[in-house]
């Protein structure tokens, strides 16, 4: 585990590490960026207060913070990842007590100038972790059943702990993203054919246990369900939001209704517009056109984590970086879905354009690991 | 530890085969994202824009302005008035209680809509604009305008309501509108969206709710952009709506006021006529109420005073009343003996004070009798031998048919409300009634229809159909009353005024009898005659007993009217047609309890005639020079419209 091991010698040193970072994803993430600029503008009735200044100031921070994760060593990261998880851990568990609880769900702590959402944090800290113990990890025992089941208790405690806050969208998150990542180091097919098999089981129980004393999920969470299976049952109540975000983004068309016209953020039909749901509002106001090419955006970084990733010999670079790919797919397959009708409501934000502060600010250090994994790979020579 | 297998190539394979996996699944997941957006964006785009279009635009109706109404002449009777409100936006207000306290510094506010209002601004959403104080005159408007700076979240606001400037004049002609309640909703079959309007006014009573159709036009719409609580964000397009129809009645202004002024102090109802086209030119009832009252919403006390009073001020007798004609009714039973032969001009009956019938006396009004008196002399003595001589002649189902044919008994329909058909008896209709209670005799005695020809026992009438009677038997037409004149301009139709299926000699003997009744030395209303030269009017009295006469009270003389309560009084009744020698107007006056016919009614139609044929206050000379000095009196003690008053708002004719 010694840096030695990284081929000092090939590695770039000092600012000069700032022109070995992956650039392409540098610009594609502040592009993306930008167009969330522009939606919180103009969900605020064309006016910089109150999303999108606040925004821009928080990006800019996470930039910076990008580079100094970038320019700090992969293996540093991979030393504290333990670390890192087990401080996630612990503030998991303090939100259960001091946090405040802001509209049902979604937890975090006032830390004065910003609200730390553990919940964001663990995300990545559960990444990280999961990449250094796949990288300790023998390559021969990976499939074998301790060896399985030690990762799964990693990823099941947090994701138990968010999903108690009561956070469905992260909890769902994090599990997919812990499972991912178990998939990317090599464990067998048969252990994901299992927890699939045990998955619609599961999904089976939680319906069927229904209206009965042993119902596992909310109330509000079943609801949730039954709307989005049938969002015009209840067009004015839960279902609303689906619905008229179903509407926003239809009526978009080709084109869209130009910027700032959107009827249905500005005449506040749309529920969460600045958060969850401000994807329908770009879908709205630039039509077809402005959302394919936002999720063209998104495809590019993925495919420069992947290629980044696939040059990585490093595991614990390579895994991490497919790891932050992973979870950023995840949010805006989630966000996206979700706002399109084709998954239930769970409050998931869209990557780096929603309003919120831990969010964008994680997702940015996460991307900083990438870059310091990417700078940082061992190379055959100079 | 393991050794770094970080470079160990099954690893690195392992980790790429992977990730390619899960790049292609992505890529694949994101194709699926792309095409759902197709979808929806392209395909489905028609139908959300329908969606989101739906959601963004609310149609608000703009209520139309309500049609006028004039008299036959132009003045205003009925008039939209601007409304002054004071409303409170609860968003913009700081602090309610100390805006209101200024408020209420400034005009007089009323503690309960107060109330209800402090009330509403909890429950409606902040930018609902709520009522404070209604009704304001145009000071307290223009104060608190002014000071609008200092009161946020305060406005101003000009609405239109009913408002009726001749007062109780017309209360009871046009009634009065208000607004909608459950019960009207529940009437209507498809009630119009206008009427879900808070404060919206439809017409209640008399030509208010009958031509409420006419009256209240159609909605014009408003489309305007809300957002998802309903706030107006702007206005996209406005259509103005359609006002309702002006009206012009027959009625003629001036000479209502004068009726109501005359029949005023006490209770009773007058209509007049025109007895060629059947226009009603007024048609009057008293007491009245003010109709402005019920617009605003009458107070209970108010109510309660209207309700209690003995002299039913709500009730509009002229239509609604339904009286015995007394011996108004003679000239029905008079044609139907001519018509049927039964009697003839020239044939004298002997009155000796009664007619014996079995082992009852039919008494008449003079106790000694009128001796051996022809049509002429019975009708303007108005003997009652005769009648009942003529009525057991003819039988009771001529002399209903003759008074269908003169009006009686038919439902003239005037757009008025509740209007009385009165009561013209037959054999069949008394079966009718008999069978509705045990103690009923069914069949039609002799006795029925001697009473009948007098006007007592079961007929009834209303004073329309006794104005009615006077103007065909005056005109020899079958005219038809008409209170509308004129809807939008367009002359309404007049109704048929074809030759009445009667011998006119037959009609002039009787016309002759009314013109002696107030012409003639003996006549019962002489004292009421009219001495201008080609004004004279015809007419006949009419007292109507509303209790019955025993006996006993007959052998020891019957009580006088005024030694009776009020209600016990017989009713008092006159008809007149004026000039007699070629009528132009025909008058029905009816003093319920008012004692006598020649002293409480006639003369209350000669002045009605008079004024009508003056067209304003007649001069003395038209009196009797004995009687100048008391209608000098009477006529300063009127109080009159002054006639220039609402001259401003005339309709241009």
């Amino acid at each position: 585990m010694s840096y030695l091991e990284y081929r000092m010698r090939t590695v770039p040193t000092g600012l000069r590490k700032i022109l070995y970072m992956n650039w392409p994803l540098v610009i594609l993430v502040t592009a993306v960026a930008c167009i969330g600029f522009l939606m919180l503008y103009s969900v605020a009735g064309g006016s910089y207060l109150p999303w999108a200044e606040p925004q821009m100031k928080r990006f800019a921070l996470g930039m910076v913070m990008m580079f100094a994760v970038a320019m700090v060593p992969i293996w540093f990261w991979r030393n504290i990842a333990g670390l890192a998880y087990g401080l996630s851990l612990f503030l998991l568990i303090l939100v259960e007590y001091i946090g405040v609880t802001g509209m049902g769900a979604q937890r975090w702590i006032d830390l004065g100038f910003m609200r730390l959402q553990p919940s964001e944090l663990g995300k990545i800290t559960l990444v990280m972790a999961l990449a250094a113990y796949y990288d300790w990890l023998n390559i021969e025992k990976t499939s074998r059943p301790q060896w399985v089941l030690l990762p799964v208790i990693m990823i099941l405690v947090p994701t138990f702990l968010v999903l108690k806050q009561p956070d469905l969208g992260t909890a769902i998150l994090m599990g997919a993203g812990g499972g991912i990542m178990m998939f990317l180091a090599g464990v067998h097919w048969i252990y994901f054919a299992i927890v699939i098999i045990l998955g619609i089981a599961a999904v089976w129980i939680v319906l069927a246990t229904r209206g009965t004393e042993y119902q596992l999920l909310n109330d509000y969470q079943y609801r949730r369900i039954d709307t989005f299976i049938d969002p015009a049952n209840d067009p004015l109540g839960a279902g609303y939001h689906i619905t008229q975000s179903k509407i926003a983004l239809g009526s978009g068309g080709w084109t869209g209704r130009g910027f700032m016209q959107g009827t249905q953020s500005r005449l506040n039909f749309l529920p969460e517009k600045h958060t969850d749901f401000i994807f329908t509002t770009l879908a709205e106001e630039f039509g077809f056109i402005g959302a394919i090419s936002l999720l063209t955006l998104y495809g590019l970084i993925l495919f420069f984590c992947i290629t980044s990733a696939l040059q990585n010999r490093d595991r614990f670079g390579a895994l991490i970086t497919l790891g932050v790919g992973v979870t950023f797919f995840l949010f805006f397959a989630v966000n996206m879905s979700m706002v399109m009708g084709l998954a239930p409501v769970v409050g998931v934000p869209l990557p780096l354009v929603s309003w919120g502060g831990t969010a964008m600010l994680v997702l940015l250090g996460a991307f900083g690991l990438a870059h310091s994994a990417h700078v940082h790979r061992p190379r055959e020579k100079r | 530890m393991n050794n770094k297998p970080n470079d160990n190539q099954a690893s690195n394979r392992v980790v790429s085969r992977r990730a390619l996996i899960l790049g292609g699944v992505q890529l694949s997941f994101m194709g699926i994202l792309g095409l759902r957006m197709r979808f929806m964006q392209v395909e489905q785009a028609d139908q959300f824009r329908l969606l989101a279009e739906e959601n963004r635009v609310n149609l608000r109706l703009i209520p139309p302005v309500r049609g006028l109404i004039y008299d036959r002449f132009g003045d205003i009777i009925a008039e939209n008035e601007q409304n002054y409100r004071v409303v409170m936006v609860r968003e913009d207000v700081d602090d309610i209680e100390a805006t209101i306290a200024r408020l209420a510094r400034l005009v007089e506010l009323n503690p309960d809509d107060l109330d209800r209002a402090t009330k509403e601004l909890k429950r409606r959403s902040p930018f609902v604009p709520v009522t404070i104080a209604d009704r304001l005159n145009w000071e307290d408007f223009s104060e608190i305008a002014v000071n609008a700076p200092a009161l946020p979240g305060v406005t101003t606001e000009v609405g239109s309501s009913r408002h009726y400037p001749q007062g109780a004049d017309f209360a009871h002609v046009i009634g009065y509108v208000g607004p909608v309640s459950d019960y009207d909703l529940g009437k209507l079959e498809d009630p119009d969206p206008l009427l879900q309007i808070p404060k919206f006014q439809i017409g209640k009573v008399g030509v208010e709710t009958k031509l409420e159709s006419k009256l209240r036009g159609r909605a014009g719409t408003l489309r305007i952009e809300v957002n998802s609580a309903g706030r107006v964000m702007r206005e996209l397009d406005r259509r103005p709506g359609i006002p309702g129809d002006n009206l012009q009645l027959t009625v003629d202004a001036m000479l209502q006021n004068f009726v109501q002024a005359r029949i005023g102090n006490d209770s009773a109802a007058a209509v007049v006529m025109d007895v060629n086209n059947g226009d009603v030119l007024a048609i009057g009832s008293a007491p009245s109420f003010d109709p402005n009252k019920f617009v605003r919403g009458i107070s209970v006390a108010d109510y309660a005073d209207l309700t209690e009073n003995e002299f039913r001020p709500l009730a509009n007798k002229s239509i609604q009343g339904a009286y015995p004609p007394g011996s108004t009714f003679k000239m029905v039973t008079a044609l139907a003996g001519l018509e049927a032969g039964v009697i003839n001009q020239e044939e004298r009956i002997f009155c000796g004070g009664y007619k014996q019938l079995g082992n009852r006396r039919f008494h008449c009004w003079r106790r000694g009798g009128h001796g051996k008196v022809p049509l002429m002399e019975a009708i303007f003595q108005s003997c009652d031998v005769f009648f009942y001589e003529t009525a057991e002649r003819v039988g009771i189902e001529n002399i209903t048919k003759m008074a269908n044919k003169l009006g009686l008994g038919i439902r003239h329909d005037l757009p008025m409300s509740a209007i009385h058909s009165g009561i013209t008896p037959t054999k069949a209709w008394k079966r009718d009634w008999a069978s509705k209670a045990e103690d009923r005799t069914a069949s039609w005695l002799v006795g029925d229809s001697l009473n009948a020809g007098i006007g007592q026992g079961f007929v009834l009438t209303s004073p329309l159909q006794l104005a009615v009677m006077s103007a065909r038997i005056a005109s020899g037409k079958a005219v038809v009353p008409r209170l509308i004149k004129t809807i939008n301009g367009i002359e309404t139709d007049i109704l048929e005024t074809a030759e009445l299926d009667i011998n006119p000699v037959h009609l002039k003997a009787v016309r002759d009898g009314m013109i002696a009744v107030s012409n003639k030395q003996r006549g019962t209303a002489f004292r009421s005659r009219i001495i201008e030269e080609g004004m004279q009017m015809a007419g006949k009295t009419g007292t109507s007993q509303v209790r019955n006469i025993t006996a006993a009270e007959r052998a020891r003389g019957v009580t006088r009217n005024r030694d009776l309560p009020w209600n016990r009084r017989d009713h008092a009744l006159f008809v007149a047609f004026a000039p007699h020698a070629a009528p132009k107007i025909a008058v029905s006056v009816v003093v319920e309890h008012g004692g006598g016919g020649s002293t409480a009614a006639a003369p209350i139609a000669r002045d009605i005639v008079l004024q009508a044929l003056f067209k304003g206050l007649p001069p003395l000379t038209a009196y009797p020079s004995s009687q100048r000095g008391t209608i000098q009196e009477l006529h300063e003690n009127l109080e009159l419209r002054d006639p220039t008053e609402v001259s401003d708002s005339r309709l241009k004719i």
